[in-house]
């Protein structure tokens, strides 16, 4: 193959299909860069719009603003607290449910009752107006397990892992069967240090749904310093008009100040930096992920 | 063997018992807070108090039904869920596989990789964050200094005028929603007919090169063909989201004005419930919405399983 020599024709085509390649990247990462640059750029430099896509007249004052705001880091302290307790949670609870339904029907003589439990919820839901009113009966509001406990058991997750679980030989349970080694034995040391990679990317799914997640903060939470991140950007930078309702006058007269788009987008590239951080790490991760949920065997 | 026996049989009841107790968790937390809400849907037919609770309500049967039918915002929502969800669907089924064709026929692995990279990284942030970049990127603005650099870029080009109103002129609204959908997932989406891409036999192509194909013929008769499953499970697969036209994002983009062509069923039920305390008449539409859904979610599931094998559990 490689002497055969490339037509034109086929070499016009391997250029134009790298330029059109090259203008999706663009097209995903021009509304990204602008808004990051206006971030960075002085309040005159997009008063008079010069901004495009490197910051003008460059300056880091947004976010030093914005990091002075202290509802900004009480913001951030309860994502953090979510993730770190809403993660392990959804992780714990992900395996239990996996490795058992990971069993062959004649193995786990219930699991076609457990497995259409779990089946229904993909298929039905309450919808937001009963699962609110049950949070709320619970007595969850303002409290942070309204954010962990509704979203406790991601069932894609628990598919994800199943499929995986399903894949390692069954051979190796039942030998350790033999040598007197209980389930729970058998689960925890040696399905899942078998398992590492899907566990790597069940956990980058929970924590990425954990960290932008906004519209429970937002519904369960009577008080804005319960706020998590994603649901305090929400209020401050998408939501206008209920600022403008409040009447709070020092918020609208911070809001229609001219610094006002520089802060907004610094929050919000602010609010994405542990995303960023993580991203080039794990994009294998999410691609092993994606590939074993959909296309199977 | 009678010894071998009763302890084989010793360790099968107290394997199953221990299956037993790891789903134990899982079950009761999904029990409370998913299946607790489904019976809670009886609320659509009662004058649900927050007070008396689903118990002690009164029971008004089909009436909030009723009152829905005859509601002015509940049909044409219905419509624009439709025609939103719609147009996602069609849109993040073809740009994808276009993508992952071209991306297919990159050599270059630093240039593919980069190209992925970079076209995954909007699905991973939220809607309130690309809402935020796309409120501004997007203004018409009141004046010159704060029209979005989408719109400068337009008028610069002479391609337009005046400045566009993406997200306040009803017309355009749903196409708005219906593009920054597919730009924020055609990345990601992209990967499962990536991988399904390198699952085609090589020398099926080597074959109908020998036969005289070229490039062009060998897609259409080796490529579409091998990626074909995919293709039809993925579309099966999106009939149960005909309902979701996104709540995320609309929620954060839309306003008043665009009411008429961008109401869509979710952000409907969240006005009435949430911020009109109309628990009943919302769950109402939550009802209509879940038992839709799941016929839809059963006739894709099966439809899947018929046409390209595909179990889901």
């Amino acid at each position: 193959m490689n002497k055969i020599k490339v037509s034109p024709a086929r070499r016009a085509f391997i250029i134009c299909n790298y330029i059109l390649i090259a203008l999706f990247m663009l097209i995903c990462l021009v509304p990204i860069l602008n808004v990051l640059a206006q971030s960075f750029s002085s309040s005159h430099a997009i008063m008079t719009n010069q901004v495009t896509l490197f910051p003008v007249e460059f300056t880091t004052s947004a976010y030093s603003y914005v990091m002075k705001d202290s509802r900004f880091w009480t913001a951030a302290l309860v994502s953090l607290k979510r993730v770190l307790i809403g993660v392990p949670f959804n992780m714990l609870m992900t395996i239990l449910a996996a490795y058992p339904l990971s069993k062959s029907d004649h193995t786990f003589r219930a699991r076609k009752f457990y497995s259409a439990y779990f089946v229904f919820l993909m298929i039905f839901n309450g919808g937001l107006i009963p699962t609110y009113v049950v949070v709320s009966k619970l007595g969850l509001i303002d409290s942070i397990w309204a954010l962990i406990l509704p979203c406790g058991v991601p069932i894609f997750n628990v598919i994800l892992m199943m499929n995986f679980f399903r894949g390692i030989p069954e051979a190796l349970e039942e030998s350790a069967m033999l040598d007197g080694a209980s389930q729970w034995q058998i689960l925890f040391k040696i399905y899942l240090p078998l398992s590492k990679p899907s566990l790597a990317t069940v956990t980058l799914f929970s924590l990425i749904n954990h960290w932008n997640s906004w519209f429970d903060g937002l519904i369960y939470s009577n008080f804005t310093y319960n706020y998590p991140l994603q649901s305090f950007l929400q209020t401050m930078v998408v939501d206008i008009n209920s600022v403008l309702q409040s009447g709070d006058l020092s918020q609208i007269v911070e809001l229609l100040s001219v610094n006002n788009t520089n802060m907004k987008a610094a929050q919000i590239f602010l609010s994405i930096i542990p995303l960023m951080v993580i991203y080039p790490f794990c994009q294998k991760y999410f691609t092993a992920g994606l590939t074993l949920g959909s296309v199977k065997g | 063997m009678g010894k071998t026996h009763k302890t084989a049989s010793k360790a099968y009841k107290s394997r199953q018992r221990s299956f037993h107790i790891m789903l134990l968790a899982p079950c009761v937390v999904l029990f409370i807070f998913n299946y607790l809400p489904i019976f809670g849907l009886v609320m659509a037919f009662q004058n649900f108090q927050p007070g008396l609770g689903f118990l002690k309500s009164e029971w008004v049967g089909l009436k909030n039904f009723e009152t829905l039918m005859k509601l002015p915002n509940f049909l044409p929502a219905l419509r624009n869920t439709l025609v939103i969800a719609v147009g996602k669907i069609i849109g993040n089924l073809i740009i994808p596989i276009i993508f992952a064709l071209m991306l297919n026929e990159v050599r270059n692995k630093w240039f593919k990789k980069t190209a992925q990279t970079i076209t995954y990284l909007p699905y991973f942030l939220s809607w309130i964050v690309l809402s935020g970049i796309f409120i501004n990127f997007l203004s018409q603005g009141s004046t010159q200094s704060d029209t979005g650099f989408l719109n400068t870029v337009l008028m610069n080009l002479g391609l337009t005028r005046t400045p566009i109103d993406f997200l306040g002129d009803k017309n355009l609204f749903p196409w708005t929603m219906i593009f920054t959908d597919v730009w924020k997932n055609f990345g990601y989406n992209a990967i499962v007919y990536l991988a399904a891409l390198t699952g085609i036999d090589p020398s099926l192509y080597e074959a109908a090169a020998i036969d005289g194909a070229g490039r062009w013929k060998q897609t259409i008769h080796v490529t579409l063909p091998g990626i074909a499953p995919i293709i039809v499970l993925m579309t099966v697969l999106s009939i149960g989201n005909i309902l979701n036209a996104g709540f995320d994002q609309i929620f954060n983009m839309y306003s008043a004005s665009v009411y008429a062509t961008g109401d869509i069923i979710d952000t409907l039920v969240y006005r009435l419930g949430m911020v009109n305390q109309q628990y009943s008449l919302s769950a109402a539409v939550g009802f209509f919405k879940s038992l839709v859904s799941g016929i839809l979610i059963i006739v894709s599931y099966k439809l899947a399983e018929k046409f390209a094998g595909y179990q889901v559990f």
